[in-house]
């Protein structure tokens, strides 16, 4: 039996690629990688009239063959059969832009000359419509040799012609090409493109566009600013007050599994296995989703409706002044809820070293996982004490806690681009899409599918992680009467941080908590609870009494200190290992721990000596 | 020179011209092709869209049908006339 025809879709950015691919495909999507790089294999399953299957491949979108990043380097290849473990398409449907057929036709022409069997998606054509263009589909079609489906990929307008039309070019086969045409270059092929666009519209209305009168508040550096300011405000608010009932329901179904776990299982290793390491590290970091999500959610309306750019457009001044570009906005702004994530968005910036500073400042923005320990060290040191109308102290460390991680990204940013990865400026050449309506269905669509890869990398690392960290804690036995945690690997690994750590204010608790805090940074303070809960046996457990235990055994320099720590604080395991991914090695994740270790020390040191000097 | 030509960076907000030389010598390489698959070519028309009037910091501007955004040194590179 021979394997359904491989169609791939191609186009240029914002030519609606992918809302076209949704469409044809519905849910019937696997997401997954191209071999040995870090680009997301979009692939699906569509029927031609005839109900035979056709497999189809979302290609990352480009302007040409000639590629400038990653993304657009897969592109290339698969079109031209040259990627490794990627057939190489039996058709392509080009996705064009109706309403930018000057500039998105040049690459149409430039895949004609490859001679695949090709049908070309007019998209789009409501909005070309409503910007006052009139096409004529059938002398495009002549003018180019090829067939021509005008769609409407978010309405799911054209689909049945598309297929049809897919259909009959399989049919035909290949197309003869002279052999020379596929070196012209860009310069001619825009040339004729622009004529053959002008041949295709009938008439033009010269219309007032919106989009432009919006721009001129958006893209202001006040009036621009200041929305920009608002929608973080109300998506930072919305990712904290939104999630708390979710968490809630998460947090008490993991419990309810592991009571359950707890007493089907016998005791002994497996059931502390299962119960302590397993559901406990797991649901740690499941707990994080319902952020994840809104944040997600908000990222992918904004990228849909066009706005990103005018924001990644507006930042791009005040990244440049860091060294990097106003696409670096973008994956920082992810990774407040979770670097991991935030990493996996860098594969959208071309310049090699602009993402590689991208990713090594991404943990220095304060990912959700710090917020737990940020509360509980807050509640327990600082008092709650009114600064002003509606500004607390507590809320004012809050957000000076977060601001030192925006600002420690900055410098390092700074720093990283004129040291390890000095290079030029990358610049900021971006394409602004026109506003439009998101579509529900591929809102929903894009959420599941990133819902998802988070889930499967950050769960199956945090699962090794967990059960390594649970072994440490757990061999070897303590005999009777001695404390395990003391007696444990991790206790004794513990034993060697705290000569470390003690000049920088570090007791022996916390020594040992930060080891458990490399598998999530929240476990920090649940960790620090057992080691009082295990020693203190007639104290009650509970957050109230970690609190009371808090001010008992801490000062407050050290409890300053542990914060600054945090801020810049060596990330999670997960975080690690995704850089691993996304940098192909080890070298830069073993850079990005050293310099954040040595950070980290430095400011909780500076704020433990100057808080102690000054007699707090 | 006879026509009054000057750099894309400096054409005011909602004004349009036509392109009539690109100094592609002062461009690097990448900056240079992602500015022809932007359509920019000798005779197409621009309008911008918007520019900051103090300081640096990037511009918008319509090529052919599309808006792109540029930083101001390589917008230098492109010589308008303005219509």
């Amino acid at each position: 039996m021979t394997p359904a025809p491989l169609v791939a879709l191609v186009g240029n950015p914002n030519a609606g690629k992918s809302a076209l691919f949704n469409a044809l495909t519905g849910a019937r999507q696997k997401v997954g990688n191209y071999p040995g790089v870090t680009v997301e294999r979009h692939a699906g399953r569509s029927e031609l009239p005839d109900g035979r299957p056709v497999e189809l491949l979302d290609l990352p979108g480009t302007y040409s063959l000639d590629p400038a990043s990653p993304d657009e380097r897969v592109t290339r290849n698969v079109v031209l059969g040259e990627l490794a473990g990627e057939r190489r398409p039996d058709a392509l449907i080009v996705v064009v832009d109706a309403g930018n057929l000057d500039n998105h036709l040049r690459f149409v022409l430039q895949l004609k000359a490859l001679g695949l069997p090709m049908v070309v998606a007019l998209n789009m054509v409501d909005l070309a419509t409503r910007d006052g263009l009139e096409l004529d589909p059938e002398k495009l079609a002549s003018a180019l040799g090829l067939p021509v489906v005008p769609t409407v990929a978010v309405r799911r307008r054209g689909l049945d012609e598309l297929r049809a039309a897919l259909h009959e070019a399989l049919r035909r086969g290949p197309r003869a090409v002279p052999a020379a045409s596929a070196i012209a270059d860009l310069r001619s092929l825009q040339r004729e493109a622009r004529s053959i666009a002008a041949a295709a519209i009938m008439s033009e209305t010269a219309t007032r566009r919106l989009g432009n009168r919006f721009d001129r508040i958006a893209l202001h550096p006040v009036s621009g600013s200041a929305l920009l300011l608002v929608m973080l405000f109300v998506i930072f608010q919305a990712v904290f007050a939104w999630s708390e009932a979710p968490i809630g329901w998460i947090e008490s179904g993991m419990a309810a599994l592991g009571e359950g776990a707890a007493a089907v299982l016998p005791n002994g290793f497996f059931q502390s296995l299962i119960v302590d390491g397993v559901i406990a590290g797991v649901g740690g970091v499941v707990v994080f989703l319902p952020q994840i999500l809104i944040l997600f959610a908000f990222i992918l309306l904004l990228e849909a409706s066009g706005y990103m750019v005018r924001a990644a457009f507006l930042m791009d001044r005040l990244m440049a002044s860091a060294g990097l570009s106003g696409r670096a906005f973008i994956p920082l702004l992810s990774s407040f809820a979770c670097a991991i994530p935030g990493m996996m968005a860098t594969r959208s910036i071309d310049d090699e070293k602009d993402r590689l500073t991208t990713i090594l400042i991404a943990p220095l923005m304060t990912c959700s996982a710090r917020l737990p320990v940020y509360t509980i060290i807050i509640g327990a040191f600082i008092p709650d004490r009114a600064m002003g109308p509606g500004i607390g102290l507590q809320g004012l460390v809050l957000f000076a806690l977060y601001l030192a991680g925006i600002v420690g990204a900055f410098v390092a940013a700074l720093v990283l681009r004129r040291t390890v990865t000095k290079g030029a400026s990358s610049g900021f050449m971006l394409e602004m899409p026109r506003y439009q309506w998101p579509h529900a269905r591929d809102l929903l669509l894009g959420l599941w599918q990133r819902a998802a890869a988070f889930l499967k990398r950050a769960g199956s690392i945090i699962l090794v992680t967990t059960i390594v960290l649970w072994a440490l804690l757990t061999f070897p036995q303590a005999p009777e009467g001695q404390n395990q945690v003391e007696y444990s690997a991790a206790g004794r690994i513990a034993n060697g941080i705290e000569v470390v750590v003690a000049p920088i204010g570090f007791n022996r608790d916390i020594a040992l908590a930060l080891l458990p805090a490399m598998a999530a940074r929240e476990v920090a303070v649940a960790a620090i609870g057992t080691v009082y809960a295990v020693e203190d046996s007639e104290s009650e457990g509970g957050q109230a009494t970690i609190r009371e235990q808090l001010q008992g055994r801490w000062s407050l320099p050290t409890a300053l200190a542990f914060l600054a720590w945090f801020v810049f604080a060596p990330q999670c395991i997960s975080t690690i290992a995704v850089a691993r991914r996304e940098t192909n090695g080890w070298k830069w994740p073993a850079f990005m721990v050293g310099y954040l270790f040595a950070l980290a020390y430095v400011a909780a040191g500076l704020t433990y000596w100057i808080a102690t000097a000054a007699g707090l | 020179m006879l026509s009054p030509t000057f750099p894309l960076s400096r054409l005011a907000p909602e004004q349009r011209g036509t392109i009539e030389s690109v100094d592609w010598a002062a461009l690097s390489e990448p900056e240079a092709k992602r500015l022809r698959e932007f359509g920019i070519d000798d005779g197409v028309a621009v309008e911008m869209v918007h520019r900051a009037t103090l300081g640096g910091g990037p511009i918008a501007c319509r090529i052919g049908r599309m808006t792109v955004a540029l930083r101001r040194r390589v917008a230098d590179a492109v010589h308008v006339v303005p219509a």
